[in-house]
């Protein structure tokens, strides 16, 4: 069951309402390959912005991946999720920039991308361990506000110390990403040349780094869930002492999850960090920790095609299409013949401004309609629907296990 | 014989742990309040007794918000993220409501201001109320038997709702609440200490409101009700209990006291903001925790304590330094203490 072929066949024999998720990455994947083309093809080659947008996202998927560990798969509540990316992103912020010469130490680091991308999943891992191991005995509630706390005190950490993290202003002029070697050609508009240490720029660079470690990581994430770890995951998940009577170190498996995901948000942080050559502790508050948490729960818990869809619909509902509202409300007013609401006038705002305030609104009933409509979520997990609309296990529940026997 | 020896064992090894983290918390304790304590002989009592009054006066606010928290909390086990923003529609409710009763600002604040003030106060409390019941009526009740992150998610959009809805309604500014409280201050002894008019006020409202509701569950029909759907809502049930409207009434008692809190804010420190509930939720939620969730008078007391934490950490150390040091006390009471400083009342929630 392996190999693209294999995987191609998959798509094709499984009936997408039994499982879509075989669909939903084939059409992840020709759509990652297809968007810079078309983006490219439809501005006529000023496609840049719209690639490093989807570049973005993919921070967020990642993030979501990660988040999907730890809640759907673990089932532990974890609402301080943005601490580690900002641990992350820091990590990429010292290690790879010429900031540390301000700081008592006057000496800057530049540490190549890659391996910073590794030190920044290590570092968020093992402040992953050092919250969790001495939370994690606690009821799940319980772990969700210490989480909470966690995620509160990290940024105000950041923003505190100004003597090593110039504080609010945040650490700018980060380095980019190089290749050692690098071969150009006509596809970049050079002549053909071979390039030593290669600095990756444009957002295209970014982008296919960016869809190759998303890549990474599903199958990463798809082979832990059906691995040994993953049963117990699901097992802690779905009942603590039926799963510690059956032998598995409740304790030990949850620190796993915790710290997995604390090490995907830390990867996540460093690209990050790389991509926007700048970090600042606003950009890891609570709200960020919350956008995930919706991105998983409303894509559906513990499926993984559904948590991507989530991620990337939140995603652009937040800074494609709540954004580019008030611009079109103006448009519309002006062509409509409505024409005089767009001026603010008195007590009102103009029309632009008056959408721009509604983007809480919008926001907030989408989530509550979204839930309402679809509590499990948007392709939630086979075995999760099952319980739920079911109730009643006709059928084994345990995912492809029986497909892909596996004791990792 | 060999599995009691083993349960034995477990159980003293688990009483010494629990006896190694009390100490250490003692510890800390006693640490921070002589730290503390250095501080405070530094700058003299009267200042110290000033910082004490401000911590009450905060304290008394943070409790009101987390009473609701951590009835809703015993109640239906959600966090409802919304409750931080119905305190701040009690604060933009009564706002609105100020010039309808002829309040406005400079108005000489005496006698004939209470009367007006106190019709506000019900009517904003009474709006928070049925705002908040609502909100559990569309958003958290049809979801009651759905994965138990579907309402967290819902909770979290109708807080988005609510402060949109308050954005659209008065803009994003800071908005000047009128200070209608008299401006007079009581002299404390020979310390030089004043406690200003509005101080005591808050503190004094504060009070008789948790009083109230703590007899209001202790003794009358519904309460026991409430108590009864808290600890087992299916028995309850069984037991002729209407549990919809039991859940109903809770969420409005909570709401109510959230609204009484935001006028109680806005009057106080004069000036509200529509994105006001986030931080004071966020905070009045950890006072919920710290005095162990789904427990009213932890609730409480957590809010107080929350209070003089944040007025001490203000008044004597650096203020950008006290959020980090509440949610650091927050997660060292969660580690040493799972059950919050009051925990042992937690059974009964």
């Amino acid at each position: 069951m392996s190999g693209p072929i294999a995987s191609l066949r998959r798509v094709w024999t499984t009936d997408p309402r039994q499982d879509p998720n075989p669909l939903v990455y084939f059409v992840l994947a020709v759509t990652a390959v297809a968007y810079p083309i078309w983006a490219q093809a439809s501005t006529d080659g000023q496609g840049d912005f719209l690639i490093s947008v989807l570049a973005d996202a993919g921070v967020y998927v990642l993030l979501a991946l990660g988040l999907n560990v730890v809640v759907g798969f673990a089932g532990l509540l974890d609402l301080g999720y943005a601490a580690f990316f900002a641990i992350g992103a820091y990590t990429y912020a010292f290690l790879a920039s010429e900031h540390l010469v301000v700081t008592p130490l006057h000496t800057a680091v530049h540490l190549p991308f890659w391996i910073v991308l590794l030190i920044g999943l290590f570092v968020a891992a093992g402040f992953g361990v050092i919250l969790g191991a001495p939370t994690l005995r606690l009821r799940g509630d319980y772990l969700a506000i210490v989480t909470l706390g966690f995620g509160e005190i990290v940024p105000r950490i950041f923003k505190n110390l100004g003597e090593w993290t110039s504080g609010v202003n945040g650490i700018a002029a980060l380095d980019k990403p190089q290749l050692p070697l690098w071969i150009q050609g006509p596809w970049s508009g050079d002549p053909f040349a071979v390039v030593q240490d290669f600095k990756i720029i444009g957002s295209l660079g970014f982008y296919v780094i960016m869809v190759l470690l998303v890549g990474l990581c599903i199958v990463l994430v798809n082979n832990l869930r059906v691995s040994r770890i993953g049963r117990a995951w699901m097992a802690v998940r779905e009942d603590e002492v039926a799963a510690a009577a059956m032998g598995v170190n409740t304790v030990r498996i949850k620190l796993l999850a915790f710290a997995i995901g604390a090490a995907f948000s830390g990867f996540a942080g460093s690209f990050y960090g790389a991509k926007l050559s700048l970090v600042s502790p606003e950009n890891f508050g609570f709200t960020v920790s919350i956008t995930i948490l919706v991105m998983v729960v409303l894509g559906g818990m513990g499926n993984i095609g559904g948590v991507i869809v989530g991620s990337l619909l939140i995603y652009s509902i937040i800074f494609l299409f709540l954004p580019a509202l008030p611009p079109l409300a103006e448009s519309w007013a002006t062509s409509l013949g409505f024409g005089s609401l767009v001026p603010p006038d008195g007590d009102w705002p103009g029309i632009g401004q008056e959408v721009q305030r509604l983007k809480f609104l919008i926001f907030g009933l989408i989530l509550v309609l979204t839930m309402l409509l679809r509590p499990q979520g948007l392709i939630p997990s086979r075995a999760r629907q099952q319980e739920l609309v079911a109730g009643v296990h006709d059928e084994p529940v345990i995912e492809d296990l029986e497909a892909e026997p596996s004791d990792r | 014989m060999l599995h009691a020896m083993k349960n034995a064992r477990a159980g003293l090894l688990a009483g010494r742990r629990g006896r190694l983290m009390n100490a250490g918390l003692a510890l800390l304790i006693g640490f921070s309040l002589i730290v503390l304590a250095t501080k405070a002989v530094a700058l003299g009592p009267a200042y110290f007794i000033q910082i004490v009054v401000y911590g009450f006066a905060d304290g008394s606010i943070y409790a009101l918000i987390a009473l609701g928290y951590t009835m809703v909390y015993g109640i239906v086990e959600l966090i409802n993220f919304a409750h931080g923003d119905v305190f701040t529609l009690g604060g933009f409710i009564s706002l609105s409501l100020l010039p309808v009763f002829g309040l406005i600002e400079g108005q000489s604040a005496g006698p004939e201001v209470i009367l007006p003030l106190l019709a506000i106060f019900v009517i904003s409390m009474l709006a928070c109320g049925v705002v908040n019941v609502t909100i559990e009526r569309v958003a958290y009740r049809p979801l009651r038997h759905a994965p138990r992150l579907a309402p967290l998610i819902t909770a979290v959009g109708m807080s988005f709702v609510l402060e949109g809805i308050m954005f659209l309604w008065r803009g994003p500014f800071n908005l000047h609440y009128p200070s209608l409280l008299p401006a007079d201050t009581i002299a404390l002894g020979p310390t030089g200490a004043t406690i200003a008019f509005k101080d005591l006020a808050v503190i004094v409202i504060a009070l008789v409101l948790m009083v109230s509701l703590s007899l209001f569950v202790e003794r009358t029909k519904l309460g026991k009700a409430m108590r009864a759907t808290a600890q087992d809502r299916d028995a309850a049930g069984l037991m002729g209990i209407d549990i919809n409207r039991t859940i109903a009434a809770t969420f409005f008692i909570g709401a109510v006291l959230a609204g009484a809190g935001g006028m109680i804010y806005g009057l106080y420190f004069n000036n509200v903001v529509f994105d006001l509930g986030f931080n004071a939720g966020l905070v009045a939620f950890t006072a919920a925790v710290f005095g162990g969730i789904g427990n009213i008078q932890g609730a409480a007391i957590g809010g107080l304590v929350i209070g003089m934490i944040q007025s001490l950490s203000d008044g004597y150390f650096d203020s950008s330094w006290t959020q980090v040091i509440i949610f650091a006390i927050l997660i060292l009471v969660l580690v040493f203490r799972p059950t919050g400083i009051m925990g042992m009342r937690v059974p009964e929630k």
